[in-house]
């Protein structure tokens, strides 16, 4: 019993990284921008809010928890950001192809990372931001204590509920507000919604750049609570963000699959070392390397899956991956 | 006022060009190039306080200080170019094969465990055989799934090759593990015996994989120009509708073309281990088979191009190392300068493909 309770306190902040990711990119593919920059873009996110958060605690005087958070979620929204605002500069306005646009993006993002991480780093191989790791995972005061049930459910920091927030507003914003549904027009047909009077750059623009943003927000999560606000030169990130890529693909592009697909990763994810516990077994730990691969090999299931079935809510939209130019017929 | 702006002509109009001329393409992007390395030189300067010029001559030196480090690039360079030749029929096919990386590492892997596993028991020209047809078997398979089930259900491949680069990272790492057993690390395979190793020409190991990169850099050139099954690509490439209605098999030609992709793939692998390496693990491939679909993105499936590209990059890279020892400085320092670069060289080409045209003056009167 208390090993599974200990995996489900693993899978949840883990789902929770790639939520992020898979939330901010749905947004983007919606406007049918395939960024396959995800990787770079949650570690310039995450870096930004650590090194942030670093001299913050380093210079001020009595560092205040809330400035710290407020502070670290800024930097890392508004460097995420700039990062899709290069992709979107390229692809949009550029028309660059996006598939490799969005890898040069990923090789670009982990390069400032961890170039300027090691500046931080210092020799170290490791340094940490303790009183933001403090702010970003401090449980829920009194709920968290409530026996089982508090600590299953209450005992994360506030990102992992805004995660499930996030998933629900973006849910209503996809399927019951206007821009949502222009948004979705956009990634259909961008011709025909432009027919309709959407100015389709302006919606691409803005739904790459807030995507990348919300990307972002995973890479803090990751380095801030997730690691606990250690930063270390690992090529960590950019496998979440992979897997942030795939559990798009496995949410079908619906933003509330998003919340249960993301904690299901986290129990694959961790499945290799929390199940054999869970039977009293041993497995050699040459398969615990294969198991690792299971959220990948869920993905491509679901991948056939969806396109053997051929139903129309679950495709992905229409000009995915393609450039839009007005004057192209 | 507003209404006398959205009735004038815009300022700027796009227009698609035909067909620009070589000069201009070779200038476009060579301003491209320049500007690139121009804000990396800002880049450079005002994080470090380096001259930026003799930063550079610093990197010059990461190629060109003497015959080793020449002969080192050439090495990465084979790895890169390989890769990036093997994914140009797929890409000519608008088959987004993202997966380089995976079919790469399987390809290794299963020249590493023919090398471990028979290197006793089969003489030599035996055991290049089966080292190389194993590696091209495996880069196969990994390239013709995708292709299977898009030809079939038209499943996304950009994501699934991308997907399955995961699949063969946990295969090597699994079997890496099982071929260690209690060691800490796999280390160098047959150490003893180096059955199974290239033979070293010219005071390099690696020679031979640079010869044979430069005959498949001749022969895919030839293959996608010349060639019937080359032509095929290009048609379905274009537009599938208009090659079904040509009468070509459009499933088999994608499947066919995969196996090429991804057994070409698994041959770099062959080579990575036998000539490079002599060793597997899951970094094998270094990042290359994503660098390199930039590389033949760019090079617009031109394989001599792509030798062109491949050797910017890798310049950059063993530059950038260079400069890292030179200055104290990290060799993250490379991931930025070539992201930069590439941003330019990405966005030069709509300059190529497009021209803009500017409001007339009032002067002009047209």
């Amino acid at each position: 019993m208390s090993s599974l309770i200990a995996w489900i306190l693993r899978a949840i902040p883990f789902g929770t990284i790639i939520m992020y990711g898979a939330l901010g990119e749905i947004v983007t593919e919606k406007s049918g921008n395939l960024n396959l920059g995800v990787p770079g873009i949650m570690y310039l996110g995450g870096f930004a809010g650590f090194a942030s958060s670093y001299y913050y605690e380093k210079l001020a005087q009595n560092p205040n928890p809330v400035i710290c958070i407020v502070l670290a979620l800024f930097c890392a929204l508004a460097a995420s950001a700039l990062g899709g605002l290069i992709y979107a500069f390229l692809t949009i306005t550029l028309r660059a192809n996006q598939n490799v646009t969005g890898l040069a993006l990923t090789t670009f993002g982990m390069g400032v990372a961890n170039f300027f991480g090691v500046f931080i780093l210092n020799g170290a191989s490791y340094t940490a931001a303790p009183l933001a790791n403090k702010a970003f995972s401090a449980k829920i005061p009194v709920l968290s204590g409530l026996g089982v049930a508090g600590q299953v459910l209450f005992s994360y920091g506030f990102l992992v509920y805004a995660a499930i927030l996030l998933a629900i507003v973006l849910q209503w914003f996809f399927t019951r507000t206007r821009v949502g549904l222009n948004l979705r027009a956009v990634g259909e047909n961008p011709a025909t919604a432009d027919a309709a009077g959407i100015n389709v750059t302006k919606y691409k623009y803005l739904a790459t750049c807030i995507g990348a943003a919300i990307c972002g927000v995973g890479g803090l999560y990751y380095v801030l609570d997730y690691n606990q606000g250690i930063w270390a030169t690992t090529g960590q990130i950019e496998a979440l963000g992979w897997l942030a890529v795939a559990l798009v693909i496995f949410t079908t592009w619906k933003p509330l699959n998003a919340i249960w697909g993301a904690y299901l990763f986290g129990v694959l994810y961790w499945l290799y070392q929390f199940l054999p516990s869970l039977l009293g077994i041993t497995v050699p730990s040459y398969m615990t390397d294969l198991i690792q691969m299971l959220p990948y090999v869920v993905t491509i299931l679901v991948l056939i899956v969806v396109s053997l079935r051929k139903k129309k809510e679950n495709q992905p939209p229409a000009h995915l991956g393609l450039a839009y130019f007005r004057e192209e017929r | 006022m507003s209404s006398q702006i959205s009735n004038a002509e815009p300022l700027v109009r796009i227009a698609k060009r035909e067909g620009a001329t070589f000069p201009q393409k070779v200038l476009v992007r060579a301003v491209a190039i320049l500007l690139a390395l121009v804000v990396d030189a800002f880049f450079i300067y005002f994080v470090t306080g380096l001259n930026p010029i003799s930063v550079y001559r610093v990197m010059w030196n990461g190629t060109f200080m003497n015959t080793t480090r020449f002969s080192w690039a050439m090495r990465d360079l084979s790895s890169l170019l390989c890769i990036a030749i093997a994914l140009a029929p797929a890409f000519k096919m608008r088959f987004w094969n993202i997966g380089a990386e995976g079919q790469v590492l399987i390809g290794g892997l299963v020249t590493a465990l023919i090398m471990v596993y028979f290197g006793n028991s089969l003489p030599a020209p035996a055991l290049f055989a089966a080292m190389v047809l194993g590696s091209l078997l495996a880069g196969g398979l990994w390239g013709f799934v995708p292709a299977w089930f898009k030809s079939r259900w038209n499943t996304n491949e950009t994501l699934f090759t991308l997907m399955m680069n995961y699949v063969a990272t946990s295969i090597v790492a699994c079997m890496t593990n099982l071929m260690r057993g209690q060691a800490s690390s796999l280390g160098t395979l047959n150490k003893g015996t180096k059955a199974g190793w290239l033979p070293v020409i010219a005071g390099q190991r690696y020679t031979i994989n640079i010869i044979v990169v430069i005959v498949l850099t001749f022969a895919m050139y030839a293959y996608l120009r010349y060639s019937k099954q080359g032509y095929e690509i290009s048609v379905v490439g274009e537009s599938e509708n208009t090659a079904r209605y040509a009468g070509i098999n459009v499933r088999r030609v994608m499947i066919r073309t995969m196996l090429i992709s991804g057994a070409l793939c698994g041959l770099c692998g062959f080579m990575i281990v036998a000539g490079r390496d002599q060793t597997i693990s899951t970094t094998t491939a270094g990042g290359n088979g994503f660098t390199a679909i930039i590389v033949a993105w760019l090079a617009k499936f031109n394989t001599f191009y792509m030798a062109l590209i491949s050797f910017l990059l890798i310049f950059l890279q063993r530059g950038a190392s260079e400069i890292a020892s030179a200055y104290s400085l990290n060799e993250y320092a490379a991931d930025i300068i070539t992201g930069i670069i590439l941003f330019f060289i990405l966005g030069s080409e709509f300059f190529i493909n497009y021209r803009l045209i500017w409001r007339h003056g009032k002067k002009e009167g047209k």
